[in-house]
């Protein structure tokens, strides 16, 4: 029976991951979103599928991906964006504007709560008011801002979000929209005809309609988040145009652009609440563009289906598991839980890489392109690194730190992701695929490798200081382990290093400028050769390489944010200041950690009965003394 | 002997390396949290391009060293590598990795003693259409005297920012003249008389006449840097007269022009111009953004490189991350000018560019021999367990 648990737990597991991947199927009756989602539009500088838009747009404004509404219910992304765009009335009932800050409430005169989440109809007074505050706070260079100034500016920009959301398609308000471009389009090609004969002027009635149609064409252009009006056949990626644009550019009925009139007619449908003819127009104008741009629409089906898999909450569900099950392994059932662990994190690992890799498809680039990346890769190489480690030494002590590191990164790459778009474009300088793929990635890698090799050695302090775990051959194989892992870290780090000298020698003239982001990496490389050096003199021993490696844990963690957060240098895109408390408290931790590898041998559970010999080959008593070699 | 080895030991003992990167990581990590406060430029003189960090006294008047610094680190550190590799080399396969990894990094280190001591910043403002055949480098200033009596030739006498702080007479023998520093401003700030505060002209004659100066604290942002005043009298060498007080600025646009000696001079206080034996013409600029953005995608300058000595003259095209290396200089797409009208190129002259390339081949194949080295006895070590 022992033998199939690992099994069980593993298919348990992979049915759970499974289930993600069916898409919701729309009944008769219903709106049928999945095809809506899929439908390609252009939003900061790429292509994406409107589920994205959708998503992201949600997590700018309220910080979750669907709306609780407030008479109970939830309310998908998808559906709620389809209401800002078509039927915007509607939306503005939405509580979809987060706002936790005590003092921005009370400034709308509402009493004091923990988080609210309001309605466009509720702020809809306050505008004119938030907006002079925010644009005073926009004079307030960020690391001054305080918690007020950075909420109301943040409730600006949502506001403002939201409004030229509700613009991309049609101006609020509008109506009919089918019928309006025709009648539009009809007196375009009447006064194209007029001009043509040179006979009578146009008549007054039409006149007047193309004279505020151009105005508000020109109007919606200038203000709409989205370019939905896919080029035809063959177009390029700089040929996408707004509703407006596309419209202004109309000769006559026949030729409106067909994104303009499926558009038009899937929002005259939705409004109407007629599912059936909706579904019939969405799902036509999808398969339209499909044969039209394959390529585009592969690539959004796809980001649809990686959105909808959410692969990395699985993956962190699953880490979070196998960290549990190593936990366990050690008090009882030994061998089923650590392969149940194994297995777990295998299955976890896969589904972390096929997130990974989509992102690296979707995206055209290597893995590492801004923060929030970073924050994914660091966890897929300790992952790696941890079940090498486990695969070799077959204890539980790498599964259990891999799955540690993997749910800590992906928690931290989760709260990176809310501020929208994570498949950004990148800036002009970073505009390298090569150093990216070679610099980034290897840098990252250090990380991986110094935040493994730290939590290994919490595991040491962990299982010696509170079991009777440690016994003097897992001691020995952990310190194997942390030096082994240390040893990758410099290589990594010190190469790493050393590219991004040569990318900024490339690119800016000069191979080192004493930046935070390179001196970061240059602590990291300087810790590693601390370590391997007082290790190599033999001034530190078993218990000094954990202290060190703990260290390791805060120094990493400095330079992969702490130095974000100073606000200053080239390397500061992805400034976060809400971090900080949580940054300060993990180095501190660590230090107390490193403490603790200082405490005398009887305060040890695994040390206190064990035979002087073990003791110290652990470091305690010797720690300090050189021995000859 | 022993007393040679007694000098030496501690100077290739690992003991010192240990303090060095210990100290190096302190450095690191201080010059880092400082810049939030002073700036990247300051910090960088102060703690990394320096022997040693100094506190000063609140009086003002009392100067200390309290911490090595960048450059007395890495002098050690060298040296410290330099005689323990001699001392310790021992040709053997086992330590092949190690030789190879400190030969590196010893490459590594004097190349970026010798960029720090030799190489030149500057840069170079070019508009749509015109040419140019000098840098500038805005750090550094240069007072420029120049003889304007010819209508077609000017003889340019340049005078270093840092000879006007060190203060005193600055005597040259192409000049009637002397100038005395009667004020000197690193960073500093012009008002015109009656609007601030201050009603006391900065000089006598000039610009200066109608303008009030004061000290400012060094600039510490990105974006900003200092503005360099001085205010030179000008004696005549011949007769001893005074022709006045004048003010020097960088934040004056134009020369100021005097006579003396029956000659017409202009003086102006400017970034210090490196004259190419080449030049440069923009024919066009670009500035790409991604499509419905204003996220940047792309800069790059269309130039003309025109070179009588060498007879060569072609086009060349400047853009980020591909820059353009001629005759000791590197272009580098840096900036542009408002409105796209011209691009701003960095222009870097460093003779020891090629050490890191060359240090990071070496160390990482030292690095990588050795922990494969490892690794071998490793799984060697840990089959013979399994099989016994």
């Amino acid at each position: 029976m022992n033998r199939f648990i690992p099994y069980l737990v593993l298919l348990v597991a992979a049915l759970w991951i499974g289930s993600s991947w069916m898409y919701p199927k729309a009944g008769p009756g219903e709106f049928d979103l999945t095809s809506f989602n899929r439908i390609p539009v252009l939003a900061g500088g790429r292509i994406k599928p409107f589920d994205t838009v959708a998503r992201n747009s949600l997590l700018i404004l309220s910080g979750k991906q669907t709306v609780r509404l407030s008479e109970g219910g939830k309310l998908s992304a998808s559906h709620w964006l389809a209401d800002v765009l078509f039927n915007p009335k509607k939306a503005d009932s939405y509580p979809v504007f987060a706002v936790a800050n005590q003092e921005v409430l009370g400034m709308f005169g509402w009493p004091q709560m923990d988080k609210k989440y309001c309605t466009y109809e509720e702020l809809r007074q306050h505008i004119p008011k938030i907006d002079e505050e925010g644009k005073l706070v926009q004079e307030i260079e960020a690391p001054k801002r305080t918690p007020f100034h950075t909420a109301i500016f943040n409730l600006r920009n949502s506001l403002y979000l939201y409004q030229r959301l509700k613009s991309s398609i049609h101006e609020e308000g509008t109506v009919d929209f089918g019928k309006e471009i025709e009648t539009y389009a009809a007196a375009v090609a009447a006064g194209a005809e007029t001009l043509k004969a040179g006979s009578a002027p146009l008549d007054k009635e039409r006149m007047a309609l193309l004279r505020s149609a151009a105005a508000r064409y020109e109007n919606q252009s200038q203000f709409s988040y989205l370019m939905v009006v896919a080029p035809p056949a063959g177009g390029k990626e700089g040929d996408w145009l707004t509703t407006g644009a596309a419209l202004m550019r109309v000769k006559s009925p026949d030729k409106i652009p067909a994104s303009v009139a499926a558009l038009a007619d899937m929002g005259d449908a939705f409004r109407a609440n007629n599912p059936a003819a909706f579904s019939k127009v969405t799902r036509e104008y999808a398969g339209l563009l499909n044969i039209e741009h394959p390529e585009w629409v592969g690539r959004t089906s796809y980001e649809l289906r990686f959105n909808q898999m959410q692969p990395f909450y699985h993956s962190m569900v699953l880490y979070v598991g196998a960290f549990l099950l190593a936990c366990i392994s050690w008090l009882c059932c030994p061998r089923g839980l650590r392969k149940s662990a194994f297995l777990l994190l295998m299955l976890a690992l896969v589904v972390h890489s096929f997130g990974m890799f989509s992102r690296m498809y979707l995206q055209g680039r290597p893995p590492v392109t801004n923060l929030y990346s970073s924050a994914i890769f660091v966890g897929w190489g300790a992952v790696v690194l941890g079940l090498v480690l486990e695969r070799l030494f077959r204890d539980g002590i790498g599964a259990a730190s891999a799955g540690m590191v993997g749910f800590i990164t992906l928690i931290i790459a989760h709260h990176l992701g809310s501020s929208g778009d994570t498949l950004e474009m990148m800036q002009a300088v970073l505009d390298s695929n090569i150093w990216l793929a070679t610099h980034v990635v290897i840098i990252t890698a250090g990380y991986s490798a110094m935040f493994l090799a730290g939590f290994l050695a919490i595991a040491y302090v962990v299982l010696g200081l509170f079991t009777r775990l440690l016994t003097r051959e897992t001691a020995q194989k952990l310190t194997g382990m942390v030096y082994g892992i240390v040893c990758f870290a410099t290589l990594f780090s010190f190469v790493g290093t050393v590219l991004g000298g040569i990318w900024a020698d490339q690119s800016w003239g000069r191979f080192w400028g004493w930046d935070p982001k390179e001196n970061g990496a240059l602590l990291i490389v300087l810790w590693c050769a601390l370590i391997l050096h007082a290790r190599w003199g033999g001034f530190i021993r078993q218990r000094g390489i954990m202290a060190m490696a703990i260290i390791g844990n805060a120094i990493t963690a400095f330079s992969w944010f702490g130095v974000n957060m100073l606000g200053v240098g080239l390397h500061s895109y992805g400034f976060m200041d809400k971090a900080f408390p949580w940054l300060l408290g993990f180095v501190i931790s660590q230090f107390v950690l490193m403490l603790l590898t200082r405490l005398p041998a009887n305060l040890w559970r695994s040390f206190c009965n064990a035979p002087p010999k073990d003791v110290k080959a652990a470091g305690f008593l010797a720690d300090s003394a050189p021995v000859a070699h | 002997m022993s007393a040679l080895r007694r000098i030496l030991d501690p100077v290739c003992s690992l003991r010192l390396t240990l303090f060095c990167l210990a100290a190096a990581l302190v450095l690191v990590f201080a010059g880092t949290l400082a810049q939030v406060r002073f700036g990247l430029y300051l910090v960088q003189e102060e703690y990394f391009q320096s022997w040693f960090i100094w506190w000063t006294a609140p009086s003002g008047n009392l100067m200390l060293p309290v911490f090595p610094g960048g450059h007395l680190i890495g002098a050690v550190l060298l040296i410290n590598l330099v005689s323990a590799h001699i001392r310790r080399f021992s040709w053997t396969w086992k330590k092949l990795g190690i030789q190879l990894t400190h030969l590196g990094l010893i490459i590594m280190l004097a190349g970026g003693l010798a960029t720090d001591l030799f190489s030149v910043h500057s840069y170079m403002r070019i508009k749509e259409g015109a040419t140019s055949n000098y840098s500038e480098d805005s750090m550094n200033m240069e007072l420029a005297v120049i003889d304007r009596t010819e209508a077609d030739t000017e003889q340019v006498t340049a005078v270093p920012g840092e000879v006007l702080a060190d203060g005193g007479a600055i005597n040259h023998e192409s000049l009637p003249f002397r100038m005395e520093v009667r004020g000197f401003y690193r960073n500093s700030k012009l008002q015109m008389i009656g609007e601030g505060a201050s009603s006391v002209p900065a000089s006598t004659k000039g610009t200066g006449a109608r303008v009030a100066v004061a000290a400012k604290p060094r600039a510490t942002r990105m974006d900003e840097r200092d503005s360099m005043s001085a205010v030179l009298e000008i004696i005549s060498v011949k007769g001893g007269e005074s022709l006045g007080t004048w003010l020097v600025s960088d934040s004056l646009a134009a020369a100021q022009e005097f006579e003396a000696d029956g000659r017409k001079w202009s003086i102006q206080l400017r970034p210090s111009r490196y004259y190419k034996p080449y030049s440069l013409s923009l024919q066009d600029f670009t500035h790409e953004t991604y499509p419905g953005t204003q996220i940047p995608k792309n800069f790059s300058s269309k130039v003309n490189l025109v070179d009588l000595d060498m007879k060569d003259s072609r086009q060349v095209l400047i853009y980020m991350n591909h820059p353009l290396r001629y005759r000791g200089d590197t272009y580098y797409q840096s900036g542009f000018e408002p409105d796209n009208s011209g691009t701003v190129l960095q222009v870097v002259r460093n003779p020891s560019y090629q050490a890191p390339y060359v240090a990071c081949v070496i160390v990482s194949l030292g690095l990588i021999y050795q922990f494969a080295f490892h690794l071998v006895g490793f799984s060697r070590r840990k089959k013979a367990a399994t099989t016994s």
